[in-house]
């Protein structure tokens, strides 16, 4: 176990390095410059655009500039916002807890949804249930999710006002934000019904961004199901005369849990990808907003960071995920 | 923050907040995030928003819903006879604003003035840069380092700035945002504990508002500064909930979530209007769109062929298509809104047989050319390629035949300025500070040729008036000197006219008093909300 953790862990350091590289020179590859983007209409004479280019640090040679970003880095240094003047690690981790929550409530839908979903469809495969199940994954996965969110909105806030229409809790609830999670900062703020409003506030969201997630879980689990419920132990597991209850949940599901776990890990990705949307659309202030922000100013040190720091959750949740295979499965921690 | 501190900041607001039951609050779904909360620093109508039209005021204001200015903090003024030295006289006893970070001890005076101008003018001011590559967009884009020779205080009350050449449209640039007058006190007390940063984080001014906290990228909180000079705002609480997504804030006004917003989508406006509880008014903003034709390049450069292409394209069908109507035609250079605009100028007809006509007269056939079209929706022009769509099917009518071209948007702004520019481009003006000389000398004066002058379009005739019109500082003269410049402007025809925006502000109908500003702020002072 111990080597094969090693050996996932050594992987990550080229894998930072190369994502570092990457993050570093994709904004740099877009045409124009922070300058130009705030000046915007406004001509900036090229003197002057200099000036600042330089004030900035932007007129070194690109290596040298990677190169003392690289060494900031290996000093906790992520630079500073161009923008809004801010350290890009505080500004992260002031946004972050808002994507991690939503994200985590969306993952919780969509695991605890999906996973049963996909078993039952398997299960009554061919069956009405079966039918229903894929054919609604399938509509969840090509929805955009612009498109979803905004209809959702209209139904469930604008005609029936069961939801808020946005934001992360009624502007009426004021309280400091000590661990950035409103669902906990508002059960520890003493204020009546800052937690329900707070979790109202989520309900929208998570379901907007669980849905394609959901929809992935469900047909992956189900036909890994399919495939587990034709092997051989199972049928000597039936021969056996155990109980349906038992094959299904104890030999065929922990077997067919493995690609379904690779799934979930992978649908972290595309969570944050999600988030990007969603957050726009629920005006969730979260790091997909951020990003996108960045990217149309041209906010050099916040795209790089940003995009350093998601590729370093993603890898740590893949790191996760492996080492939960090596649990499920023996054959994988011996490799 | 250590945990005591939080937990006391935490009851110290719930009871602010328990004792304020009764409050009056004022909601606004605010478009974006503001940048930063120094105005000086930035240029986007957000950040302005949340700083300096709430926090701040400045020596000269803009009268509320106009382009006309009125004494600010400055209660009077007086120019020299050759228009070099402007003497102002500031407003006695002005109180800073009181607030958990800041305590002030003496009332404005004349530091907090020079302290204002001095950090953005001088390279080797201490504040110059106290945040990472601080470029004063503004000061620079107006002009100032090199047109203020000094900034002297005469007496406490007192300050002179001394130019190095008249400028008329020098109070104008005054009211501008940029121009707001911060605490000196504060500054230094920021300098001393080594956080001048907070500068840009913490906003402290003497404005209608004083600033409590925000919440990035989600609220911004604001309470009425009790010690305003004006007297205390009728609203106690002023929100603004950050709300990205056009649709979203519609909804949100539906259900009350907010009471007024900005910018709402054209296909919303019809439903927002039929809303009981709602009231939608609209102004025409303070913006042009146009395409320049390069008049050093042949064809263009014959005004003949510049006025039959003008009469080629049907703006009207253009602003029903792009602005589903909420638009106006332009026919002259500056918006309606303006002071001096020229309500006798003839736009060119749309007339495709005599456009036809006019370039075989002027022996320009089977004519190609280029339509560049912006990647980007402004306020001015919601889809650009929408419209050279158009155009271009218009041009096709006279036997023009137009190739569309688009760049990145840094690109396309660079691409466009170039002189030797292959074709006409499609782009769009703002303006700053109300003044005319903003759009007139910034984008059609011959310095601006191979800038903001993407027509690259120097008229003697034009720009003799437009440059004296600048160091005149009779309104009444400049105004005379700027219609006869748009009539020189109209029979030479650099650029299609093509539209000025209209500016919608849905609102809840219990907001009272609110007034639209040309200018493209939004600003709560005065504006109450009934019960």
């Amino acid at each position: 176990m111990q080597r094969f953790l090693i050996s996932r862990i050594a992987v990550l350091i080229p894998t930072f390095i190369g994502v570092s590289i990457i993050a570093f020179a994709f904004i740099r590859l877009l045409p124009g410059d922070p300058v130009q983007m705030l000046a915007g209409e406004r001509v900036v004479s090229p003197e002057r655009h200099a000036a600042i280019m330089q004030q900035l640090g932007f007129d070194r040679p690109l290596v040298i500039q990677y190169l003392s970003y690289l060494w900031g880095l290996l000093q906790g240094d992520f630079g500073t916002s161009i923008v809004t003047k801010r350290g890009v690690l505080s500004e992260f981790f002031t946004l972050f807890p808002a994507t991690l929550e939503l994200s985590f409530c969306a993952i919780l839908i969509a695991v605890f949804l999906g996973v049963p979903a996909g078993v039952f469809a398997a299960v009554k495969r061919g069956s009405w249930f079966d039918q229903s199940v894929m054919g609604a994954a399938l509509v969840g996965y090509s929805m955009p999710i612009f498109w979803w969110g905004l209809l959702l909105i209209i139904l469930f806030s604008g005609v029936l006002q069961w939801t808020p229409v946005s934001g992360r809790i009624s502007l009426l609830y004021y309280f400091p934000q000590a661990t950035g999670f409103m669902l906990i900062d508002s059960l520890m703020s003493d204020q009546k019904g800052a937690f329900l409003s707070a979790l109202s506030h989520l309900i929208l969201p998570s379901i907007v961004l669980a849905t394609i997630p959901l929809a992935v879980i469900a047909r992956q689990t189900r036909s890994a199901m399919l495939e587990v419920l034709g092997e051989d132990y199972v049928r000597t597991a039936k021969a056996k005369g155990l109980s349906r209850g038992r094959v299904v949940g104890v030999h065929a599901l922990r077997n067919a849990l493995i690609p379904v776990v690779t799934t979930i890990g992978l649908q972290v990705g595309v969570l944050m990808a999600g988030a990007i949307l969603t957050e726009s659309i629920f005006s969730w202030p979260g790091i997909g907003k951020w990003m996108v922000d960045s990217v149309f100013r041209r906010d050099y040190p916040v795209v790089q960071g940003g995009l350093l720091l998601i590729a370093m959750i993603i890898m740590f949740v893949n790191l996760v995920v492996d080492i939960l295979y090596g649990v499920i499965n023996p054959r994988v921690r011996a490799g | 923050m250590n945990s005591l501190t939080r937990l006391l900041a935490a009851t110290a607001l719930t009871l602010a907040l328990g004792s304020a039951a009764s409050a009056k609050t004022l909601v606004y779904c605010s478009e974006a995030s503001p940048e930063g909360f120094d105005p000086a620093l930035y240029t986007a109508g957000t950040t302005f928003d949340a700083s300096s039209r709430t926090v701040y005021n400045r020596l000269v204001e803009f009268k509320h819903g106009s382009t006309e200015t009125e004494p600010g903090l400055a209660e009077s003024w007086e120019i020299s006879e050759d228009g070099t030295e402007y003497t102002f006289k500031l407003r006695p006893d002005v109180k800073f604003q009181t607030t958990d970070f800041f305590t002030p001890t003496r009332t404005l005076n004349a530091d907090d003035v020079i302290y204002s101008f001095e950090r953005q003018l001088k390279s080797d001011n201490p504040w110059n840069q106290y945040v990472a590559g601080a470029s004063w967009e503004y000061a620079s884009g107006m002009g100032f380092p090199d047109l203020i020779k000094s900034i002297e205080k005469v007496d406490d009350l007192t300050v002179k700035f001394t130019l190095n050449r008249p400028e008329a449209p020098f109070l104008a640039d005054l009211a501008m945002d940029f121009a707001s007058i911060m605490s000196k006190e504060y500054a230094d007390q920021l300098k001393e504990a080594g956080n001048e940063a907070t500068l840009n984080q913490q906003p402290l001014g003497t404005g209608p508002f004083q600033f409590v906290a925000y919440q990035p990228d989600a609220v911004i909180r604001y309470k009425a500064n009790p010690d305003y000079f004006k007297g205390k705002q009728p609203i106690d609480d002023l929100i603004f909930a950050i709300t990205t997504d056009a649709s979203v804030r519609a909804q949100k006004l539906k259900a009350n979530e907010c009471q007024i917003f900005p910018y709402p989508n054209a296909a919303d406006v019809e439903s927002l209007k039929s809303d009981p509880n709602l009231e939608v008014p609209s102004q025409e903003g303070l913006n042009v769109a146009y395409m320049a034709y390069n008049t050093t390049q042949a064809p263009f450069d014959k005004v003949e062929v510049r006025k039959a292409l003008n009469m080629a394209i049907n703006k009207q069908a253009i602003i029903d298509a792009v602005f589903q109507g909420a638009a106006v035609p332009a026919k002259n250079p500056i918006p309606p809104t303006m002071w001096s605009y020229n309500d006798t100028v003839q736009d060119d007809p749309y007339d495709p047989e005599k456009s036809k006509q006019m370039l075989k007269d002027a022996g320009v056939e089977n004519l190609s050319m280029k339509i560049w079209a912006m990647p980007v929706s402004r306020p001015y022009m919601l889809n650009a390629r929408r419209a050279a769509e158009l155009m271009q099917a218009d041009l096709q009518k006279v036997g023009v035949s137009a190739e569309i071209v688009s760049y990145e948007w840094g690109e396309y702004l660079e691409k466009s300025k170039a002189k030797d520019r292959d074709g006409a481009a499609m782009l769009g003006w703002t303006g700053d500070n109300g003044d005319p000389d903003n759009f007139l000398d910034t984008l059609l004066g011959c310095e601006a040729v191979g800038g903001n002058n993407r027509a690259q379009w120097c008229d003697e005739e034009f720009d003799a008036l437009v440059k004296k019109a600048k160091v005149t500082s009779d309104q009444a003269e400049r105004t005379k000197l700027y219609e006869q410049a748009q009539v020189v402007f109209k029979e030479k025809a650099p650029w299609l006219t093509i539209d000025h925006s209209t500016v919608f502000m849905p609102m809840q109908k219990s907001v009272k008093n609110f007034h639209q500003d040309p200018l493209g702020y939004h600003r709560f002072d005065d504006v109450d909300i009934a019960e």
